[in-house]
């Protein structure tokens, strides 16, 4: 498949390895396995965070290599992290109260189940 | 430089950006920021003045008791339209699209912004976006309020969908100018120009951009649920769903109180840059602003709540963001005693953009400390949804905001248009909109801590008298208005031309020619400190400022 | 967006040296550095658009866990990792595309950027068999919810009544009426709930979801489920029209080690597509 017509690197943007490229690609199927196996493991509570770290673990691989964060200047990835900050800002925050109110005060609004 | 070589003002007018083509193309997809940073101008004040209208039509039927001019229904669509066309068409895009189009490259030395077609389509965007909103307008309007609560939002049959589809539309055209903004302040300044070199102007939009970057897309996702909501009934925020309309206001609010920001933290850097201009002093401080509008940004994601404290959510979070809600005050005090101590000893020059820079200043005192009665949890629940808040909004965002885009839009009137308006017009229209302001604004207060409701058609016999004065007080205001509005276009056609730098600024956007060239800059501009008023000089000749050359090298 | 993004630099200027470059620029390196933090940017703004709905998500799936767990068990997790792949095979090619343009290697390019189109295409083609199964069987968002065929076996003890009742058929007519009549009906649910309520609490959901009662609201879940997935799925079909001009240019020819960037940036807009895919895979299939 590979064809080496005029090969040659370009004067910036980094080429990434192909050895990251499948690497990354490798990890990415096996945590999927993973996430997917460990549906058939009861833990609890736990179960979700565990689905969760699984996740962040294959969206780290796919901004650090496929999205060659890992070679880039770090700004990008400090935008990234600060666009993620700022969701978690929002969802902790909405939890954090949706948890809390007198769901009873709205009308029709079915309450948590966990008081 | 081009300015020293010509000490006379040419008979002619050389080329320039605006003669240097013509016809409804070379302006409509140009891809020069002066020229659609002009076509915004002319768009939002198209706009203001149709939520102006819609202003006076809210005053003039709350002149007396009962029915004046309109219906009960009307009134809600009026009041719902003002809100929606002055923020999302107006003041949102105002600053940072219009002047901040226009002048963000210009102080950057830079030909143009980086992303040139993103810019246009940016603008292109906020046409089909106006074109929408004023569709709802057209079939008949929307009477929730421009803040489209759940559940009624989703009941209402007036044209919610058709409104809220503007606006998300109108949410792209800002994310683009803001995302522009921030490539082009990282990617394109000139050598010699670091970050604690730039003019606060453009800290400031930098710190608007990143509001709009990171908050935008949140009233995205807000106004596409509420639409699927009402086409599709999917029942995340209706009750009668077993949705929840309380995390509407949180979606709704994570966007809209940052969003205040976006509105005022341009403002404030028109009025760093006018503030040490007119006072010839160096501006005091130039750090601590610089941060404040940073902290600023970064503060404004974290008071949401406070638009809240009634709607049930919990008494935790209430806590919580009442508290966080007063560190807000801070940075703004840090600006606000920055800018006052530049002035102090300055030489203070009272043109048209600094008695707007000191009504701002007054102002936006009033609203801001006002903000800290409605930040706390005991005094909100009080004054909550009445006319104190009105008032403190107005305060802000009229006294703030539209204070300040007229200061910023008389400043740089010479630089975008090369003609100059009549300075003793200019000085009286902006003591009367001020006064105007006053009287419409601090009836309303009064009211307000009195228990006037907001968003009321009627009244009771002792609001009689201050409802009076303050429909009075905008028809001041609107005269003021239509004075501006007067000597501009008069300017436009048989103003003087203008100098090149006609303020005295070191600014980089006054080293080009009023109005500038194409590419902006005849030959690249000479980097320095853009508050070192030291070498700029007037120069009797030309009737304007020019650069003196020193032997000392500029810092 | 990311199209108007990169399309920015078709534009040819006087810039003698590289007609990609343009006018406002000093060099293709400071382009190419302004539309990868642009694109960035643009990306966050993605993110936060979607974050939105996760807040949901995370705030529904919080106060009523028992939704989630009675009906995650309507979606197909088969179906659902196979798309997992399907993706991450996209954004391989997808990867090894924007390697292949900034290498030169134009057949290599062409190949990849037609894998990962057809990936795209794979994806929406399962995305459509899973909807249409729940369209089928009235697995559908609020009040279009009505479960049908042998779902309905599952759902006998409804606490709404699923048939068309005299408030049901007026819920249709007119939008209006709904406000009331379901909420009229809620005291009913309430009081089914406070019953739960008293005996171990934690237990509740897990009871629902073994003994196939219906927990209220079900709806819910599907109205999430549905905009998550069909956000998503427009961002993919935006994607197979940018991937699409791609391919079309990298046949004219036009990319290669100077000029490289909206194959980089729609790579970028790609893996995002990707990233969020995995995240929504466990959240919506994978529960409990």
């Amino acid at each position: 498949m590979s064809t080496h017509e005029n090969e040659r690197h370009p004067d910036f943007g980094h080429v990434a390895p192909l050895k990251a490229l499948f690497g990354t690609f490798g990890a990415l199927l096996v945590l999927t396995v993973a996430t997917y196996g460990a549906t058939y493991i009861d833990l609890g509570p736990l179960n979700i965070w565990i689905a969760l770290g699984i996740a962040v673990i294959k969206g780290s691989l796919v901004a650090m290599f496929f999205m060659h964060l890992w070679w880039d200047g770090k700004f990008n990835a400090f935008i990234l992290i600060c666009g993620l900050l700022f969701v978690m800002i929002f969802i902790g925050i909405a939890m954090l109260d949706s948890a809390q109110y007198q769901a009873e005060l709205i009308p029709g609004y079915a309450p948590a189940i966990h008081p | 430089m081009s300015t020293n070589d010509t000490p006379m003002t040419p008979a002619v007018v050389p080329e320039n950006y605006l003669n240097c083509s013509s016809g409804f193309r070379s302006w409509f997809f140009t891809l020069d920021h002066k020229r659609i940073g002009v076509m915004y101008l002319a768009s939002i004040l198209a706009m203001f003045l149709i939520g102006g209208i819609m202003a006076l039509m809210i005053r003039t039927e709350l002149l007396t008791q009962g029915q004046t001019i309109m219906s009960s229904d009307d009134y809600n669509k009026v009041f719902t339209l003002h809100g929606a066309v002055m923020i999302f068409l107006f003041i949102i895009p105002g600053i940072p699209a219009a002047l901040g189009n226009f002048v963000l490259p210009l102080m950057l030395g830079a030909k143009d912004v980086a992303l040139p077609r993103l810019n246009l389509a940016s603008y292109h965007l906020y046409v089909v976006g106006a074109l929408v909103c004023v569709l709802s307008i057209v079939l008949g309007g929307v009477d929730t309020g421009w803040t489209f609560y759940a559940p009624y939002s989703t009941t209402t049959n007036t044209h919610v969908s058709i409104l809220t589809l503007g606006a998300f539309i109108l949410g792209f055209s800002s994310v683009f100018t803001g995302l522009n903004f921030i490539v082009t302040i990282h990617r394109m300044r000139p050598a010699g120009m670091g970050w604690f070199d730039m003019p606060l102007m453009l800290w400031a939009l930098y710190a608007t951009a990143i509001i709009q970057v990171l908050a935008t897309p949140v009233l995205g996702i807000t106004l596409l649920l509420l639409i699927v909501e009402r086409v599709m009934g999917i029942g995340i925020f209706d009750p009668a769903l077993g949705g929840d309309p309380v995390l509407y206001q949180h979606f709704f609010w994570f966007y809209s109180h940052p969003a205040v920001y976006i509105m005022i933290l341009p403002a404030m850097g028109i009025i760093s840059e006018i503030i040490s201009v007119f006072s010839r002093k160096h501006i005091f401080g130039y750090r601590a602003i610089a941060y404040s509008s940073i902290a600023i940004a970064a503060f404004s994601f974290l008071v949401w709540g406070h638009h809240m404290f009634t709607s049930g959510q919990s008494e935790l979070m209430n806590m919580i963001f009442s508290a966080l809600t007063f560190s807000v005050s801070i940075p703004s005090a840090v600006k606000m005693f920055n800018w006052i101590t530049t002035m102090y000893k300055g030489s203070i020059r009272l043109d048209t953009p600094m008695i707007y820079a000191l009504c701002f200043m007054f102002l936006f005192g009033i609203g801001g400390l006002t903000g800290l009665f409605l930040g706390s949890l005991a005094t909100d629940v009080h004054l909550h949804d009445t006319y104190f808040v009105v008032a403190h909004f107005h305060y802000v965002m009229f006294g703030g905001t539209v204070i300040a885009f007229l200061a910023g839009l008389h400043y740089w009137w010479p630089k975008m248009f090369g003609r100059m308006y009549d300075e003793k017009l200019g000085r009286i229209s902006a003591i009367i909109i001020t006064v105007g302001f006053n009287i419409t604004f601090i009836a309303q207060f009064i009211m307000g801590s009195r228990g006037m409701p907001r968003r009321y058609y009627d009244y009771v016999d002792e609001f009689s008298l201050l409802h009076f004065i303050s429909s009075m007080g905008s028809y001041v205001m609107a005269i003021g208005f239509f004075m501006v509005a007067g000597y501009l276009v008069k300017s436009l056609v048989s103003g003087p031309r203008a100098h090149a730098n006609p303020w005295g600024s070191a600014a980089l956007e006054w080293q080009t020619q009023s109005p500038p060239v194409h590419f902006n800059f005849d030959d690249d501009p000479e980097v320095c400190n853009p508050y070192d008023y030291s070498r700029v000089q007037y120069d009797a000749a030309s009737g304007g400022y020019v650069r003196v050359p020193s032997e000392v090298k500029p810092a | 967006m990311s199209d108007s993004q990169s399309s920015s630099h078709v534009d040819s200027a006087a810039h003698a040296a590289n007609p990609n470059l343009q006018h406002h620029f000093d060099s293709m390196e400071q382009q190419y550095e302004s539309g990868k933090l642009g694109m960035w940017l643009f990306l966050v703004t993605e993110i936060l658009l979607f974050g939105g709905l996760f807040c949901a998500y995370a705030v529904y799936r919080h106060n009523h866990p028992e939704i989630f767990t009675y009906a995650h068990q309507f979606l197909d997790k088969s179906l659902g990792g196979f798309n997992t792949i399907v993706l991450i095979v996209s954004s391989l090619t997808m990867a090894m595309a924007v390697r292949a343009a900034q290498l030169g290697q134009r057949r290599l390019l062409t190949t990849c950027l037609a894998l990962t189109l057809a990936c795209a295409f794979l994806f929406l083609g399962v995305k459509f068999v899973e909807y249409e199964h729940k369209w089928k069987h009235g697995l559908l968002w609020g009040k279009n919810y009505e479960v049908q065929g042998e779902m309905a076996g599952a759902t006998e003890a409804l606490m709404i009544p699923a048939a068309p009742s005299q408030s049901g058929s007026a819920a249709d007519v007119d939008p209006n009426a709904t406000i009331l009549p379901r909420a009229a009906r809620a005291p009913e649910g309430l009081a089914a709930e406070v019953g739960d309520h008293g005996d171990g609490v934690a237990d509740a959901a897990d009871d629902h979801a073994t003994h196939g009662l219906e927990p209220k609201n079900v709806h819910l879940f599907f109205g999430i489920y549905f905009v998550m997935t069909g956000l998503h799925g427009i961002h993919v079909l935006a994607g197979i029209g940018v991937i699409t001009w791609l391919l079309i240019r990298s046949l004219r020819g036009d990319f290669g080690p100077d000029y490289f960037a909206p194959v980089d940036f729609t790579g970028l807009y790609w893996h995002v597509v990707d990233l969020i895919w995995i995240f929504l895979f466990p959240l919506l299939y994978l529960i409990d």
